[in-house]
């Protein structure tokens, strides 16, 4: 169970958080123009990375706002995290 | 004492509080510091159970938590009793009563024991072998295998025991209460941080505090006697909190960690009367430092399983500590010195010593010169190759090894012997180390895996023998060295100690000792909770298996209680050396959570009965109550599911309730329904985001029906919005989709749309709502408000106003889940009892009936309106559910439209919501039944039936259902089978009762 350092509260214990999947997938402006194809990647593929993974959390029993966490799955060591709408401090 | 095993100098043994017990119903007597293993064998009682699949008789083979046959069932009490307790933990109190497992009808008597003989068709893998084929004969196996298979028994009452967990914060977290532990926790706790030191045993100090030789000394005085006086000091540090009788669970990430604090476990009935019996810590601590020491390794030879057959250092604790010869006449065998150690102390106390076999040629340490200065015989170079004796071992088998060990050599010398010590070496206690992540490296030199400090996660550190410091001057001088580094400590007392001790300086390992006769003719125990042997492995590799974690599995080495703390490393042992493999490479296996079994009650906690989880209660629940309502659990609601009068039945009550609400007028408890307050100047824009159909136009006043979809196309949630003002709507969402309906428009808001100015609010517990319903339903409302304009052209269907009752703001919605002329009132919650009750009261001349889930399920479904999550499963969009008139066809975009075309959801054989009707108008579907066209196998199942009632207002029975291709299958006959009659239904429209919506104006 690891701590995440809310950008609005501090650190707090996972349980008060709740994991959104894969960070930086931006819904499509202008769905209608997609193939099934590219509206089915937008939809349904999402990394499973043994290693640095970019992830949206919420801090659902707390401030209630998402933001973005770096994580290193293997470890769970938190790497960074950042405001929604903010870039990714580390590559 | 009978037999004269207890002696009497002790320093540990309360000898003036005798304590009487109970062991498979014969009483004895014990003293206060013993455990119910000490108590036992100075009772000389070493057979305590019998073996799980061969039923071999088994005694106590440790002191501690690897325990792996004196596994005992506590209590008789059928709400407390305790099974597969260690009799090596227990400590012994007044009225202790203790039984054998896995023994029937007694441990000297166990008919399983044939098991025994049977061996030989008893190998590993037997039950897959056996038990796989025919299929259909497993039912009758199981009987069997699951009676001969258990080990204790389950508690058949609820446990009245209380339970608790308590979270723990602090700085530095010493894990053992030897002697790094307490040097550790000491350098910590002095330094100023805030230091917890959590120890399994009852008292402090591990082994050295029994070590009273004048080999091991610190300081010039004896090594107990140096670290007694440590641990004084250790005690008056006020920043230091010292938890006995604790044991730690689990390590996980980030420095968290759980134990198990045992407060009553001790006591006797009386004592523990309103205490805490176990205590979960849930701990965070900046460092941990884990200091849980090593446990002495069996030696792996013929028959190595006979009661009285011992780890030799738990033969020297039953001597030292407790004061107990394990046996008269003791033979020990051993590949190290601390057998040694062992025979030191049997020796003083007087306790005959026949022979130490040892497998080294040669020894020529501290120890050994003082043994053999006693003319204690050693043989060394030689093994033992079997052991006689049934039910306790009467004699051992000795034979010369060969130079390469591989071998017997010469003749056969036997010693009778009333206790065997063994001794394999030491395996560091490396489970927590492993749980937080930490890898191990191999050390060749003594066969030991030890923790890799470049592969140690950060902030925690393993010192003393649990990194693999198993000699007095490496324990203390490398800890303190250690801990100063870790923890950025200045020079300290204890860097320039004079301590001795004995080196030892010859090795030899050999995992499986060969024997005289052929392997397949030996029993050489590896798991003895299991019953898995040496032979069982070598049969696993030699059937292919390769990885250890198969070879585990198959064999089931280390699968028991125990989690195999003796067996692992003479696994790995075996299948290293069968097939050729470095032991560094092969890799232990994993060691899982909890180090030590943990009680359900500890894992609970006080989370149980009511306090499972929360109750959420609507705020005219008391009425409900004092009318009898029975209620269903929708999601942590309590919610009236029917009001029974007279003793009626569900069935009746509802069948009542449904006529009445169409007959005259019904009022429901609409509470729970999620309500969502939604401010800001684009809530418009952002309903036709999230809506299927379009929000722009909706004119202040005026409620519209939404259907919310996932991004997927498929229906999620449902539900009135009513726009209050301007910039001002309130949405109703379902009762069990409220929270995460909330979530998901904040979801949106925050990430993908953050230009709205849109604020959101749950008010679902601040407004009561109640529905009144029934061609009665405008009198009444008028009654209570007679100034409210009712005409349907002042307040049409799907409109809102706000008024007063009495003093009491409310708002009104004119809206229908019934297909009944019906208003919403929604009220301030603390007021909601008062309105519900006036409305009872101004409907009591129209025989106004209150309604609960059942009856609302049943007027719905005579409309043909779905409940999602009900009707739907998160696979079936709008279109599925014939609801395309509320999809947007001019709508540019909303959450789920391009996925309303995807070459899937267009399908037209996807299964769609349509009405069925039974042959037999009395016959009631069962929900979730089946729907099939022919009976031919293989049957293709079309679908299923997701709502069924009986309808009073049509006299018939009515059911929704999803079915392949269903909305062209209207007029279509299929089947319902069940167990025992098939049941012809039509297919129809879903909406059964007033097509026309009539009813709405009524
Ligand atoms: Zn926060």
């Amino acid at each position: 169970m690891f701590i995440i350092n809310c950008p609005y509260c501090g650190e707090r214990d996972q349980t008060e958080f709740s994991c959104g999947g894969e960070a930086h997938i931006e819904r499509p402006k202008q769905p209608t123009e997609l193939s099934d194809d590219q509206w089915a990647e937008y939809l349904f593929m999402r990394k499973n990375i043994k290693g640095i993974q970019f992830e949206r959390w919420n801090h659902i029993h707390g401030c209630r706002k998402w933001f973005n966490v770096v994580r290193d799955t293997s470890n769970d060591k938190i790497h960074a995290v950042y405001k929604m709408g903010e870039r990714p401090p580390i590559k | 004492m009978s037999n004269n095993l207890r002696i009497n100098k002790n320093n540990f043994i309360d000898q003036t509080v005798r304590i009487s017990f109970k062991f498979n119903g014969k009483k004895l007597f014990g003293y206060k510091g013993d455990t119910l293993a000490s108590a036992l064998l100075a009772n000389n009682i070493h057979l305590v159970g019998r073996s799980f699949k061969y039923h071999r008789p088994r005694g106590i083979m440790t002191c501690g938590s690897e325990e792996p046959n004196a596994i005992v069932q506590v209590g008789k009490d059928p709400a407390l009793t305790d099974p597969n307790v260690r009799a090596t933990e227990i400590e012994l109190y007044e009225g202790l009563e203790a039984f054998s497992q896995n023994c029937w009808p007694s441990v000297n008597f166990d008919i399983g024991g044939i098991n025994n003989f049977l061996s030989p068709l008893l190998p590993a893998g037997f039950y897959y072998k056996t038990f796989m084929w025919p299929a259909s004969f497993w039912e009758k196996y199981e009987f069997f295998i699951r009676h001969s298979a258990g080990l204790g028994k389950s508690p058949t009452k609820p446990d009245r025991d209380l339970y608790d967990h308590q979270y723990v914060h602090c700085d530095v977290l010493v894990i053992g209460g030897g002697i790094s532990g307490i040097l550790s926790a000491k350098l910590s706790a002095e330094k100023g941080l805030n230091t917890m030191l959590i120890n399994d045993k009852s008292y402090l100090g591990g082994s050295t505090i029994y070590q009273d030789d004048d080999i091991f000394k610190i300081n010039n005085e004896t090594s107990n006697v140096w670290l007694k006086n440590q641990i004084e000091e250790l005690k008056k540090i006020p920043n230091l909190t010292i938890k006995n009788r604790t044991s730690v669970a689990a390590f996980h990430g980030y420095n968290y960690l759980l134990a198990r604090e045992n407060l009553t476990d001790h006591l006797s009935a009386h004592e523990r009367k309103e205490k805490i019996r176990q205590r979960l810590l849930k701990i965070r601590t900046k460092k941990v430092v884990i200091a849980t020491g090593a446990i002495e390794r069996p030696l792996i030879f013929n028959n190595n399983d006979r009661p009285g057959i011992i780890l030799s250092s738990s033969i020297k604790k039953y001597i030292d500590y407790y004061g107990v010869k394990t046996g008269k006449n003791i033979s020990l065998f051993t590949n190290n010195d601390s057998a040694y150690e062992t025979a030191i102390s049997l020796n003083k106390s007087g306790v005959k010593v026949k022979v130490i076999i040892d497998i080294r040629e040669n020894s020529n340490s501290i120890l050994s010169e003082k043994i053999e200065k006693t003319g204690i015989k050693i043989l060394r170079g030689y093994t033992i190759t079997n052991t006689n004796g049934y039910k306790r071992v009467n004699s051992i088998e000795v034979m010369k090894l060969s130079k390469d060990g591989g071998s017997i050599v010469g003749n056969k010398i036997t010693y009778k012997c009333d206790c065997l010590g063994i001794s394999g070496g030491w395996t560091p206690m490396v489970h927590l180390f492993t749980q937080s992540g930490g890898k191990l490296k191999f050390r060749n030199n003594d066969n030991v895996f030890i923790p890799d400090e470049n592969k140690t996660p950060s902030e925690q550190i393993s010192v003393g023998s649990s990194n693999g410091d198993f000699e007095l001057d490496d324990v203390i001088n490398n800890t303190v060295k250690n801990i100063k580094i870790f923890l950025g400590l200045d020079k300290n007392n204890y860097e320039n100690l004079d301590i001795k001790c004995s080196k030892e300086k010859q090795k030899r390992n050999i995992w499986l000792l060969p024997s005289n006769k052929p392997i397949s003719k030996t029993k050489p125990f590896l798991d003895f909770q299991n019953d898995s042997t040496a032979k069982d492995v070598k049969l696993a590799l030699r059937e292919g298996f390769k990885s250890i974690e198969h070879v585990k599995r198959y064999t089931t080495t280390g699968m028991g209680t125990d989690q195999g703390k003796l067996s692992n490393m003479h696994a790995l042992g075996i299948v290293a050396d069968t097939t050729g493999t470095n032991m560094g490479e092969l890799g232990t296996t994993t060691f899982r959570p909890p180090y030590t079994p943990l009680t359900f009650g500890t894992i609970v906690g006080r989370n149980v009965g009511e306090f499972f989880d929360h109750t959420r209660r609507t705020a005219i629940h008391d009425w409900h109550v004092e009318n009898k309502a029975e209620f269903e659990n929708v999601g942590q609601w309590k919610r009236p599911w029917y009001f029974p009068r007279n003793g009626e039945t569900m069935y009746q009550a509802v069948q009542r309730e449904s006529k009445a609400a169409r007959e005259s007028a019904g009022i429901l408890d609409a509470s729970t329904l999620g309500k969502i307050d939604l401010q800001g100047e684009d809530v418009s824009e952002f309903l036709n985001r999230i809506y299927t159909n379009a929000w722009s136009k909706l004119a202040i006043g005026k409620c519209r029906y939404g259907l919310m979809l996932n991004e997927d196309g498929m229906v999620y949630d449902d539900g009135v919005t009513t726009r209050l003002g301007e910039n001002h709507y309130i949405m109703t969402t379902t009762t069990g989709g409220a929270a995460n309906v909330l979530s998901k428009l904040e979801d949106y808001l925050q990430t993908e749309w953050p230009e709205l100015n849109v604020y959101l609010t749950t008010v679902t517990d601040q407004y009561s709502t109640m529905s009144i319903c029934g061609p009665n339903s405008k009198k009444i409302v008028k009654k209570i408000i007679p100034s409210l304009d009712l005409s349907d052209e002042g307040f049409p269907h799907m409109s809102f106003k706000n008024s007063k009752i009495n003093n009491v703001n409310c708002r009104i919605m004119r809206i229908s889940f019934t297909g009944e002329h019906s208003y919403e009132i929604n009220v301030q919650s603390n007021y909601a009892k008062d309105v519900w009750e006036k409305c009872i009261e101004a409907g009591k001349e129209f025989n106004i009936t209150p309604y609960g889930t059942e009856t609302m399920h049943l007027l719905r479904a005579e409309k043909g309106f779905i409940i999602t999550g009900q009707d739907t499963d998160g696979t079936l969009t709008p279109s599925d559910l014939q609801m395309d008139w509320i999809i947007g066809k001019k709508k540019y975009d909303f959450i789920g439209k391009r996925s309303l075309y995807r070459s899937d959801t267009i399908r037209e054989d996807r299964k769609q919501l349509v009405g069925l009707l039974t042959d037999d108008p009395k016959e009631v579907l069962e929900e979730g039944a089946q729907l099939v066209e022919s009976l031919e196998k293989p049957i293709d199942m079309l679908g299923h039936v997701t709502s069924s009632y009986f309808s009073p207002n049509l006299n018939k029975s009515i059911a929704l259902a999803v079915v392949r291709s269903g909305k062209k299958l209207n007029g279509k006959k299929l089947i319902v089978p069940m167990e025992n009659r098939n049941i012809i239904v039509t297919i129809t429209d879903a909406v059964f009762y007033d097509k026309e919506n009539k009813r709405l104006n009524a």
